[in-house]
């Protein structure tokens, strides 16, 4: 059951040919047998999973179900469960169990997806390698010594090994891309506003945005379909309506205009990956897509506005775990002060205070104008360049990630060359644009990923486009060994 | 050496919005520890702000009310310090871009004079908490019930030279936000909070150190602090020491201010715009939306009280003090028929009750119509001003209206001369010697006289009679 798309199994379930009861249980059996080498759970939870399977196959019974109706899902542990616990990846919220459901998760559910548990991650979304998880690494599918990417690993790796038919991630600066490339997966950043981030724990307000990771275009399809749309209970969410993302799935992409950054395909590019993303490209130019090259004039800048922009707000997101209301508490505090700093001292790990501090310094009086305000600008600029590019051409494509999977380890004590992983991903949140990942031909035996950027809210072209590739080749359907 | 004292204030006014401004949960006063704090207000993870548009109308009401420019796009912005009453570890307030620019209020002073006070700006921001540290043996107990109360920031220029004046633009701010129907305006309840920045220096030169004052929670303790904190600095200056910039508590029991903390130990806020929140675009529309069925202002009912009423400018001023005494004022004049005669007796009469039972105007027994029916009758000349007080008794103790008890206690002035002659005719009888050293006497003195026989009729006809008709009557009849 578990080589099926999430099409297949919706198929599978409403003919009758298996029980969502039995599909969840598969999926169950397949986690408590392989998970512990992967760690890409944090939570499984299995009762409430067997729950809302027998929900599932009682819509099903009764002719009222709808396309994901019984679909197991996992969500990464940065979304609100009610009841079941949200960790975060933190020490810090080790013992936090959300009163309510995200609203991510909500739709999801009203959408009678059952979920099997939560995913780990990097500690509150901050990583590339999810090796700063408090719940310690997650292993990458395709070889246990490389980490799955970051910080959606555990969502990545669990998708990749068939532990679930799909997940959820989020992506601030390429944490659902970066992954789905280094898994060989796809996956889906939409436009910043298009899912809701109420009930997802915020790192960076401004850029964080829930998605999608699956087997497929047509699987992100139908999940992004029951997630998207506005929240009145998130201001940043649009009033955008969404469209029929399966419908256009098929439609014709002859005439695409694709544009190629030259600034995504110079120094520090693996030459492999390089060669995986432009025979990607190729398959489009026999489709009959234009390819052009342009510039993004500013790229060399996003990731260091990002190291400014984003530290600031999780400084100010983060101020909330102080041991007073919920959350890790150090033992006998002396008075308020040592509260304070032994909460969050022993509750957050080395690169969330790294972060912190970062981000605090940038802020502080004196440093805001040279800092923060000179990051929005340079934000400004990026968010141009695109806008300019859009004016030629109807997608970017890219590499997703400059190399393939790392080894665990190799880059821990290096946080600036970590930080490099996301060069081709982080503008992209700096503009609020939506953007793909699809897996190319494998590089040296492992995954790597081809992204496809598209113009605010074109999620629908984005998917039509990556799943065209996904028709016209098998990338994405390599599995690892033995998954 | 001559001082001159400058005085800016921070009035801090709790909108009176149903729900809090960034989440749906109730902003009533005085419920049960922590019950009225949702997931927002707790700060939990994950949960996000959504502004409440009718904060912002309120907003904006104010600002039209003080003839302000309106940011017609001002921007939340995050100001972060750690205090366990702030459950986000930062507050949502407003920084560069306020709702409301700069406007300004007309005060008017002791002697009458009035005098223009700048308004800086007005901004919207959540109310925090409220830390306890009684009753939790040696622990702080954290309500969280007002975190997230909407407050309308009102910070003023450096333009009071006086404790006096300051009080006075106080007293004028509350004015404005209470008849705008947008404050509650109750200050033990911290439903309105004043803190002054006050200064001293050589009179024209250059300004001096401030110290903020906090803790003044009823316009005595504003003045009474005020006054404290700049003999203090005179006191410091003139015996050659320096005014430290710092923020100082106000305490009332020992009418004194003290050091709370000094600018060292002052927070580094990190002020950024909220990722979280859109800014707020004020269009065209929502301003003529919110302005709809704004109430006259005071300074505009002021004006008119002189004009339509004929009152005297102290008059007008007490009168339109609140929306609701001037209401009452209106509906008694209206009643009555005689506009000086209500002001008379809604500042007298009725004022004297209401503060020797601590009433409020709204919970007055005696209603305007009540009152305007009994001064209806003063006109007509069924009651005497005298007797009019023993009716307002009665009517304030539940007994009816004026015609009710007028009838039952036959209160009903006499002006039938035929029974006023009898009266008369009787008390003439009764003090044969009085009659003549009245006629012995001549002018000021036998007017003095002629008060003894109004006094005994008077009596006899237990105050019903006629004091007019008595008067005429009895120098008649002295005189024959």
């Amino acid at each position: 059951m578990h080589e099926k798309s999430i099409a297949q199994l919706s198929a599978g379930l409403k003919a009758g040919e298996f029980s969502s009861t039995e599909l969840v249980g598969h999926y169950l059996g397949r986690i408590e047998s392989t998970d512990e080498s992967l760690n890409s759970f944090v939570t499984v939870s299995r009762d409430l999973a067997l729950q809302q399977a027998e929900a599932a196959d009682r819509r099903i019974r009764k002719g009222n179900a709808g396309p994901l109706t019984g679909i197991p899902v996992a969500h990464k542990d940065i979304f609100c469960t009610d009841g079941v616990k949200t960790s975060c990846g933190s020490r810090m919220l080790d013992n936090f169990i959300a009163p309510y459901d995200a609203t991510l998760v909500s739709r999801l559910g009203d959408a009678g997806a059952v979920m099997l548990g939560k995913t780990n991650m990097d500690e509150f979304a901050m990583g590339s390698s999810n090796e700063t998880s408090y719940y310690g690494p997650v292993r990458n599918p395709w070889d246990a010594d490389l980490v799955p990417g970051g910080s959606s690993g555990g969502s990545a790796a669990a998708v990749s090994a068939r532990l679930c038919a799909g997940a959820t991630g989020t992506d601030t600066g390429g944490s659902i891309r970066q992954p789905a490339a280094l898994c060989g997966i796809t996956g889906l950043k939409p436009t910043y506003g298009r899912v809701s981030r109420y009930g997802m724990i915020a790192f960076a307000s401004s850029l964080d945005q829930g998605g999608t990771l699956t087997r497929s275009a047509e699987d992100a399809a139908l999940l992004l379909q029951a997630m998207a749309g506005f929240d009145p209970r998130d201001s940043t969410s649009a009033e955008e309506p969404v469209p029929d993302y399966a419908a256009t799935l098929e439609a014709d992409i002859s005439g695409l205009r694709i544009g190629l950054p030259k600034e995504y395909f110079g120094e520090g590019l693996d030459p492999g990956v390089g060669d995986a993303v432009l025979a990607a490209v190729d398959e489009y130019r026999g489709m009959g897509a234009g390819v052009v090259e342009i510039s993004l004039p500013n790229t060399r800048l996003a990731v260091p506005t990002y190291y400014v922009v984003a530290p600031a707000e999780c400084s100010s997101n983060l101020s909330r775990f102080d041991g007073v209301r919920f959350g890790h508490r150090c033992e006998a505090p002396k008075n308020l002060e040592d509260m304070y700093m032994r909460s969050r001292g022993e509750g957050f790990g080395a690169e969330v205070k790294r972060r912190i501090l970062i981000g605090t310094y940038a802020l502080s009086a004196g440093y805001y104008d040279a800092y923060y305000l000179k990051a929005q600008q340079i934000r400004q600029l990026i968010s141009d360049d695109f806008r300019q590019a859009f004016a030629k051409v109807d997608v970017i494509m890219g590499p997703t990630s400059p190399t393939t999977a790392f080894a665990i380890g190799e880059r821990t004590d290096d946080p600036v060359t970590m930080y490099l992983s996301d060069i081709y991903t982080i503008a992209v949140n700096l503009a609020g644009l939506p953007g793909i990942s699809v897996p190319t031909a494998l590089v040296g035996g492992k995954p790597a990923g081809l992204q496809i950027i598209g113009n605010y809210f074109q999620e629908a072209k984005l998917l039509n486009v990556a799943h065209r590739l996904q028709q016209a080749t098998d990338w994405h359907l390599a599995v690892p060994e033995g998954m | 050496m001559q001082w001159e004292t400058v005085i800016g204030l921070e009035i801090h006014a709790q909108l009176a919005t149903r729900s809090k401004i960034f989440s749906g949960a109730s902003t009533a006063f005085g419920a049960d520890p922590n019950t009225q704090a949702c997931g927002v207000d707790l700060g939990l993870p994950g949960v996000l702000p959504v502004l409440n548009r009718e904060a912002v109308r309120m907003a904006v009401r104010f600002g039209v009310a003080i003839d302000a420019t309106l940011g017609r796009r001002s921007i939340f912005a995050r100001k972060n310090y750690f205090y366990p009453d702030l459950p986000k570890g930062y507050q949502i307030s407003q920084y560069e871009l306020p709702i409301v620019g700069m406007g300004q209020v007309e005060i008017v002073l002791e002697n009458g004079d009035t005098k223009i006070v700048g308004v800086t700006r007005a901004h919207l921001e959540e109310d925090a908490g409220k830390s306890l540290h009684e009753d939790f043996h040696g622990l702080t107990g954290i309500d969280l019930n007002r975190a997230g109360t909407p407050l309308l920031e009102i910070v003023s220029e450096p333009d009071m030279r006086s404790a006096k004046e300051a009080v006075a633009y106080a007293r004028k701010i509350h004015q404005v936000v209470r008849y705008l129907g947008i404050c509650d305006g109750n200050m033990q309840e911290g439903s309105f909070r004043a803190d002054a920045n006050v200064s001293v220096r050589p009179p024209g030169s250059e300004l001096g150190t401030r110290a903020e004052l906090k803790n003044l929670n009823s316009f005595r303790f504003l003045e009474r602090a005020i006054n404290f904190e700049v003999e203090r600095q005179i006191d410091l200056l003139e015996s050659g020491g320096q005014v430290v910039q710092e923020t100082r508590l106000y305490d009332a029991d020992k009418d004194e201010t003290r050091s709370m903390r000094s600018k060292e130990e002052a927070n580094d806020y990190r002020y950024f715009p909220d990722p979280d929140l859109l800014p707020v675009e004020l269009d065209d529309a929502f301003i003529a939306e919110a302005v709809e069925g704004m109430p006259e202002l005071p300074d505009a009912k002021r004006q008119r009280f002189s004009s339509e009423y004929g009152l005297p400018a102290p008059d007008a001023q007490m009168l339109t003090g609140s929306q609701a005494l001037a209401d009452f004022f209106e509906a008694v004049a209206g009643e009555a028929g005689d506009s000086r005669l209500a002001a008379n007796w809604v500042m007298g009469g009725l004022s004297a009750a209401l503060n020797k039972e601590a009433m409020d105007i709204s919970e007055s027994p005696v209603t305007a119509k009540m009152l305007g029916g009994m001064l209806r009758r003063i006109s007509d000349g069924t009651i005497s001003g005298k007797i009019a007080k023993q009716v307002f008794e009665a009517m304030w103790s539940g007994e009816g209206d004026a015609d009710s008890i007028i009838e039952a206690r036959g209160l009903k002035q006499i002006t039938d001369s035929g029974a006023i002659e009898k009266i008369v005719g009787d008390v003439i009888a009764a003090n044969p010697g009085q009659v003549e050293n009245y006629r012995a006497a001549e002018g000021a003195k036998q007017q003095k006289m002629l008060g003894f026989f109004v006094g005994q009729v008077m009596k006899a006809s237990r105050g019903k009679a006629n004091p007019q008709q008595v008067n005429e009557l009895l120098k008649q009849k002295l005189m024959n």
